[in-house]
């Protein structure tokens, strides 16, 4: 039976891990995620899980423990944020390399300086061209059924690449809600049993894992990596359908909210979809023909169903939480204004950075979207190509 | 452009995994060997496997519980063991060498 319980991000994710008992976890504590490693600290002391527990000393050497763990054959996880990610920057890239399914949560922070702990999405963000799979959660639910699936999308053999699970820190990795954890039972079985194409520990197969490749090999090893992530579009789908048979909460790669006769739209990811769909509400009482799309999967991106879910909008606002500093708008805006290029019909797009070092974003401040957006719509102009909301100017 | 008999990024094993360990074997670090190439005398040697012990590429050969001389299949020139060699008269002193690069290739 499931079960209700009112767990915060963090443990939602602890919850999650303790369920599928990965063989090895190895993870170094930092704000916001610490209570994630914490708990499951708690969970191997208590003797609830029975998988390996590695405590590095930074999380150069987590990432560095889960690379070797998974090469020998494990299913490994970690947990970090912010500077955490960013220590584990070459590692993230090796891991992609070596095709080793390790999968990640990371609770969303800012990156210094200046030195804050609060959310938003520049360190997953930063790692988007690191060749792992980024799934993004809007709520505690969505954290731990993400988590879950994570597993089965990277260790599938059409796929075998790492994924990360992105949760807001503090909105989402401190903020209490009520989960519905599943039977253990059901999500190990969910889960299977993970068998490695190839492990360093088996004898009668002798390898070699990292090897140097030179001028001669290195361009179709990193074409043939592409494959995996190009294959987990297909597999993605496939789990997020089977989990919602097993669970009766189906996963896509976005999630679209009142867009049937939505004429425009504003896309945004994590916690913040939440209090736009409250925004929507209030706006579609006042008779505003406004939508939502909340996209899920950012890499591998479903740059054609996002572009079809749009192409017949007037105007749409993206809204990213972190910059690209020198870029053509932030990452979000810039995937998804570029898979509208092919498309005669488009909508006028314009781009809103929001909430960075944990700022604030509020209902009014998706109703001033909305308003721009209706101008945009009637006069078929654009003023502001990329603004800031909530941002003393 | 030159056809290459190499596999495809079809055909390669999956995540850089390579299914023939211990091929480095086959990489003959001699070749990178530019000028310099170690002589070892005989005569002056006591035995104390320094150059063994320090020689980056195993390139030192030993048979039956004694240093022989170089193996310049893998020497690289680099003069480590010629440094270390603490013997009064050196052991192992460098020597000037035509680069012959090609020639160290075919083998």
């Amino acid at each position: 039976m499931s079960t209700l319980k009112t767990l915060n991000g963090n443990q939602s994710i602890a919850e999650a891990v303790r369920q599928v008992d990965p063989d090895v976890m190895a993870a170094y504590p930092i704000t916001p995620s610490t209570a994630i490693v914490e708990t499951i600290a708690q969970f191997k002391a208590d003797g609830l899980i029975s998988g390996v527990f590695v405590c590095p000393e930074s999380e150069h050497s987590a990432m560095s423990v889960c690379i070797g763990a998974s090469a020998a054959g494990g299913r490994v996880m970690t947990a970090t944020a912010s500077q955490g990610l960013a220590l584990m920057w070459e590692m993230l890239y090796i891991a992609a390399g070596l095709r080793l399914p390790i999968v990640a949560a990371i609770a969303n922070r800012s990156l210094s300086a200046p030195i804050n702990i609060h959310g938003d999405h520049s360190d997953t963000m930063g790692a988007r061209d690191s060749g792992w799979i980024q799934i993004y959660s809007e709520n505690c639910q969505e954290a731990y059924d993400n988590f879950i699936q994570a597993f089965r999308i990277a260790e599938d053999q059409r796929v075998l690449t790492p994924v990360l699970v992105g949760l807001d820190g503090f909105i989402i990795s401190h903020s209490m809600e009520v989960v519905r954890v599943e039977d253990d039972e059901k999500v190990k079985e969910f889960v299977g049993e993970y068998r490695p194409l190839f492990s360093l520990l088996d004898t009668s197969r002798k390898i070699t894992v990292g090897s140097l490749d030179f001028t001669d090999y290195y361009f179709e090893h990193k074409r043939q990596q592409l494959e995996g992530i190009e294959n987990s579009v297909e597999v993605i789908k496939e789990v997020g359908e089977e989990f919602g048979k097993t669970f009766g909460r189906e996963y896509g790669f976005f999630e679209k909210y009142r867009m049937e006769d939505a004429e425009i739209c504003i896309v945004v990811m994590s916690s913040a979809a939440g209090t736009c769909k409250d925004a929507i509400d209030e706006l579609r009482e006042k008779g505003v023909r406004i939508g939502l799309l909340k996209p899920r999967v950012f890499r591998p991106f479903p740059n054609q169903l996002i572009a079809e879910s749009l192409k017949d909008m007037k105007a749409v606002a993206v809204l990213d939480r972190c910059t690209s500093p020198g870029a053509f708008g932030a990452p979000l805006f810039s995937e998804i204004r570029s898979a509208l290029y092919d498309y005669e019909k488009r909508p006028k797009i314009v781009n809103y950075v929001y909430g960075l070092g944990g700022r604030d974003i509020q209902v009014e401040h998706f109703k001033y979207v909305s308003s721009k957006l209706e101008e945009i719509a009637e006069t078929g102009k654009v003023e502001e190509l990329c603004g800031y909301l909530n941002l003393r100017e | 452009m030159n056809k290459v008999n190499k596999e495809t990024w079809k055909e390669l094993t999956i995540g850089t995994i390579n299914l023939n360990p211990g091929n480095s074997v086959e990489n003959l670090t001699g070749t990178w060997r530019s000028g310099k190439k170690p002589l070892f005398k005989a005569e002056n040697c006591i035995q104390c496997f320094f150059c063994w012990l320090y020689c980056p590429h195993f390139a030192i050969l030993v048979q039956d519980g004694e240093v022989k001389g170089i193996n310049y299949d893998y020497c690289t020139g680099c003069g480590i063991c010629s440094v270390e060699c603490p013997s009064k008269e050196k052991s192992i002193i460098m020597v000037t060498e035509e680069i012959g690069l090609p020639e160290r290739r075919k083998r």
